[in-house]
């Protein structure tokens, strides 16, 4: 599934560099593609004794390969996600809200923002909700539920005036435009869905 | 905008190829590092503390450019306008650390405290005491209440000064650390923008700008400062930036400074010129005295055409510390 992510995001990284470029410095879709190139060969050339060494592996090639504000953010969501999936056998539902809110937690503690800083907190602050809420049900549908709510989160960060990285000081100038981390973030969460999907 | 032309390789390359220039021109002076990123003097001396300086690339001369005797004795080299990861912080520390700690010194960006914050957790781990000095020299990226917050622009490169003679002298990192906070609170820099960088690998620019538009304030990586308007006399946006700067720290009469003009990027030497001259009439008027000036390339923004404005107060032992000899690529102090 992952595979599937990383090559998804290196798809898109035009899209990604473009909303970067209205409110950052142009660099997120590079960095991300970076980031996820190296996923790829990590994930195409390794075997992983478990779930969780494998997230835990992603997290820190992502750290490393992408570098900057994302890698160490995106890095912290997989390492961080990782934490409590060290008996995971199965990436269920309930492994999905563990990963997500875990995730979350780690970045707070990184990075000290909050939602409506307009980061990509604003993205899988959602999903973790929407994870806990649809918990019960298979993995596709909580996927499905997740992407959405990623999704609707990352189109109201154009309501909000970013506080953090780059487009902080742009204040009411950032207004109208997405988060480019809350992109990648939705963006990660509907691949991960298109992918359950793909295989019922 | 079109996109930029530049004899580059390998777009994805460009760092690998520049520091391995810089490695080349230094004659032994400097070598790099696995994992590729982390560049380091060949002879740093024993029992001092490590100075480790770093952040995204696309800004040479800084911050490799500073690594040399009685300046940086390393860097953590990011992708362009990317911080630098932890991996590459990490072996950056254990190859400066000489026993007795090192100093992390970088601009204020939220990507180079995160990596530098996830590198001293991992450099403690191996029981390598770190202290860190984040430079936000930039007057116009947050108001004074919260100067945290501001970024750090062609600051850097007093506060680099500063740090590298204080390890030199051998004090301990604590000591080190405090008289580079206090050279960081003395300075106060500004930047006007008149046309973009662009980034390597993409060609494209960092921000918009009109034919006859420039932007006061405006930050490394294209971040908005406080004014955009039409292009106007040099005199009067000089004087514009020094009110700001000024009032700021504050300086007074009666002080003693060191100034700083940087070029961002794509500047002639004559723009520089003209408003050094201004600078200095205003620091007369003001009853300041300059006592010395640095003008060039320091702290770039790829070809970025306009150039920044730092002063330093000094008091006498950052006086004593900034006036001792240096050498690197960037800056050579006799």
């Amino acid at each position: 599934m992952m595979l599937h992510v990383a090559q998804g995001i290196i798809a898109n990284t035009d899209q990604l560099t473009r909303a970067d470029q209205a409110i950052g410095d142009g660099d997120h879709g590079v960095g991300m593609a970076r980031g996820f190139t190296a996923v790829e060969e990590l994930l195409t050339n390794s075997e992983f004794a478990s779930i969780h060494q494998g997230l835990k592996a992603i997290g820190t090639t992502l750290m490393s390969a992408m570098g900057g504000a994302s890698g160490a953010v995106f890095g912290t969501l997989f390492r961080g996600g990782a934490g409590g999936l060290q008996e995971t056998t199965v990436f269920d539902s309930h492994a999905l809200y563990n990963f997500l809110d875990q995730g979350y937690k780690a970045i707070q503690i990184r990075g000290g923002a909050e939602e409506g800083d307009k980061t990509m907190l604003d993205a899988l602050g959602p999903a973790v909700r929407a994870a806990r809420e649809h918990i019960q049900e298979t993995i596709d549908r909580s996927l499905l539920a997740i992407a959405a709510a990623a999704e609707e989160g990352k189109e109201a960060t154009k309501t909000m005036v970013a506080v953090h990285g780059k487009a902080k000081t742009l204040g009411e100038r950032s207004l109208g435009y997405v988060d480019p981390g809350a992109l990648s973030m939705s963006l990660i969460c509907r691949l991960m869905a298109d992918y359950a999907a793909s295989l019922t | 905008m079109s996109k930029a032309k530049k004899l580059l390789n390998d777009p994805r390359q460009v760092v690998a190829e520049s520091i391995e220039g810089l490695i080349a021109a230094s004659h032994g002076r400097l070598e790099e590092l696995p994992p590729g990123g982390v560049v380091v003097r060949t002879m740093i001396p024993e029992a001092k503390v490590g100075v480790l300086v770093g952040g995204g690339s696309g800004h040479e001369p800084l911050f490799a450019g500073f690594i040399g005797t009685n300046l940086a004795d390393g860097a953590a080299c990011g992708n362009v306008f990317a911080a630098p990861s932890p991996d590459v912080i990490l072996c950056a520390t254990q190859a400066v650390d000489r026993g007795r700690g090192v100093l992390y010194l970088y601009g204020n960006y939220a990507g180079d405290n995160m990596n530098f914050d996830i590198g001293a957790e991992l450099a403690a781990d191996e029981g390598i005491q770190v202290q860190t000095v984040r430079v936000w020299d930039d007057v116009a990226s947050a108001p004074l209440e919260r100067v945290s917050d501001r970024r750090g622009i062609a600051g850097d490169v007093f506060v680099i000064k500063i740090a590298g003679a204080a390890a030199a002298t051998g004090i301990d990192l604590d000591d080190v650390a405090s008289v580079t906070a206090r050279a960081r609170d003395n300075t106060r820099s500004m930047g006007v923008a008149l046309g973009a960088g662009s980034l390597p690998e993409t060609g494209e620019p960092t921000f918009e700008l009109g034919d006859d538009e420039i932007e006061v304030g405006m930050g490394l990586h294209g971040e908005r400062g406080v004014a955009r308007e039409k292009l106007q006399p040099a005199d009067v946006i000089v004087t514009r930036m020094m009110d700001y700067i000024l009032a700021d720290l504050p300086f007074e009469s009666g002080d003693e400074v060191c100034l700083l003009i940087n070029n961002l990027g794509a500047s002639t030497m004559i723009e520089l010129l003209i408003a050094t001259r201004k600078v200095h009439a205003i620091l007369s008027e003001a009853g300041i005295r300059v006592h010395d000036t640095l003008i060039g390339s320091f702290c770039t923004s790829q070809e970025m055409a306009g150039y920044s404005i730092s002063l330093l107060k000094l008091d006498e032992e950052l006086k004593a510390l900034y006036d001792m000899p240096a050498e690197s690529m960037a800056l050579i102090k006799r």
